[in-house]
Order: C-alpha cells, then sequence, then structure tokens
C-alpha cells in the first residue's frame, strides 16, 4: 500500500529510528510500511497517522484509488 | 542491528538451552552408549538431551505470543512455516526412501535438527521475497 510515510518524516527530520522509536516498533517495521512491502494493521495505521496528528488517509493511500 | 525485547529474552533462552544441551548430551552419550546405566534411569537419562530441543520449540513459540511488532512477528511465523515445510518434505521423501531400502536409516531426532536449519533458511528466503515484493 502507498503511504506518504517518507515524507511526512521527513518534513520532522525524523530519521527511520526516530519513527519506529515514537510507534514501539523496530526500524525493520518503519523501512517494510515506508516502501510498501507491509501493510500494517489497522491499530498501527491509526498509530502512526495520531502521530502525524492526520486523517488514516493523509497518510495511507487507498489501493482503490490508485486503480 | 537492534534486537526488540522479545528477541532478546529468545535469544538468552536459545543460549541457555544450548548449553543445557550439551550438558545433558556428552554424559548420555557417554553412560548409554558404553552401557553403564539400565533400566528406568536409562531412559531418563535417554531422553535428558532432547529436553532442551523440545523446549527451543517452546521458546519459539514464546517468542511469538510475546513479540508485540508485528512485521517481526509476521517474519517469524514464516520462516516457521517455511522450515516446517522443510522438515516435513525432507521427512516424507527420506521415509518413503528408506522403506524401500534405497537409503540408510537415519535416527528420528534428525529432523529436529533439519527443521532448527530450515529456520535460517526460512528467515533468508522470507527477507529475500519481502525486498522482491517491494
Amino acid at each position: 500500500m502507498n503511504n506518504h510515510l517518507r515524507g511526512l518524516r521527513a518534513e520532522r527530520g525524523w530519521s527511520q529510528q526516530d519513527l519506529a522509536d515514537r510507534l514501539e516498533v523496530s526500524r525493520q517495521s518503519v523501512n517494510a510500511i515506508e516502501t510498501g512491502r507491509y501493510d500494517p494493521s489497522l491499530p498501527l495505521a491509526f498509530r502512526i497517522a495520531e502521530l502525524f496528528s492526520l486523517p488514516i488517509e493523509q497518510v495511507f493511500v487507498s489501493p482503490s484509488a490508485t486503480g | 542491528m537492534r534486537f526488540s525485547p522479545a528477541q532478546q529474552r529468545y535469544n538468552r533462552r536459545a543460549l541457555w538451552l544450548s548449553i543445557a544441551y550439551m550438558a545433558l548430551l556428552l554424559p548420555a552419550v557417554y553412560l548409554l552408549s558404553r552401557h553403564m546405566v539400565g533400566g528406568p534411569a536409562a531412559y531418563v537419562i535417554g531422553v535428558a538431551p532432547a529436553l532442551p530441543i523440545c523446549g527451543l520449540f517452546w521458546a519459539m513459540g514464546l517468542y511469538l505470543v510475546e513479540e508485540s511488532d508485528e512485521y517481526l512477528r509476521m517474519m517469524q511465523t514464516r520462516a516457521l512455516l517455511v522450515a516446517t515445510a522443510i522438515a516435513l518434505t525432507a521427512t516424507t521423501i527420506w521415509g518413503f526412501l528408506e522403506g524401500f531400502e534405497l537409503v540408510p536409516h537415519l535416527p528420528a531426532y534428525i529432523w529436529s535438527v533439519v527443521w532448527i536449519g530450515g529456520l535460517g533458511i526460512g528467515a533468508g528466503t522470507c527477507r529475500i521475497t519481502a525486498r522482491r515484493s517491494a
């Protein structure tokens, strides 16, 4: 699933490890989500959106929207 | 590479279980290969080295329960499935070949070793396939 995680992270000057620490997950998880290799569970997706104070659809791109 | 708290606990348990395995295996081989023990005691000594190996399976299950990182848990689950598939496939093929007397007999505990080795292969293939799907 496409997402804006890399950009959002860069805006805040956070490394993948910084984001991982804030989410209490591994850096591998952040990397896998960021590169679209892993779709997070709904609770984790909400945690990510809440961390950036954004609605979930502004962090993750709906697969149906990308065609 | 940083280990998650659950991975650290698993590593610690696996280390202690490996030490216990060696500590129990050596006297068992020494005593039983020389027929120095008989009766029920022989069974107790004979089964002792198997218990830390069984403990590794328990530790692996506990890791999956304790791992709070869903991505790491998924990767480990995949590795376990690959290891199980490898071990069961090898067991089945070898079992038939052995039944037809085309290959020598292997002690059954070898399949636990194959499964543990399969975990390494599973972890490697999961990493490669995860990278390819990016």
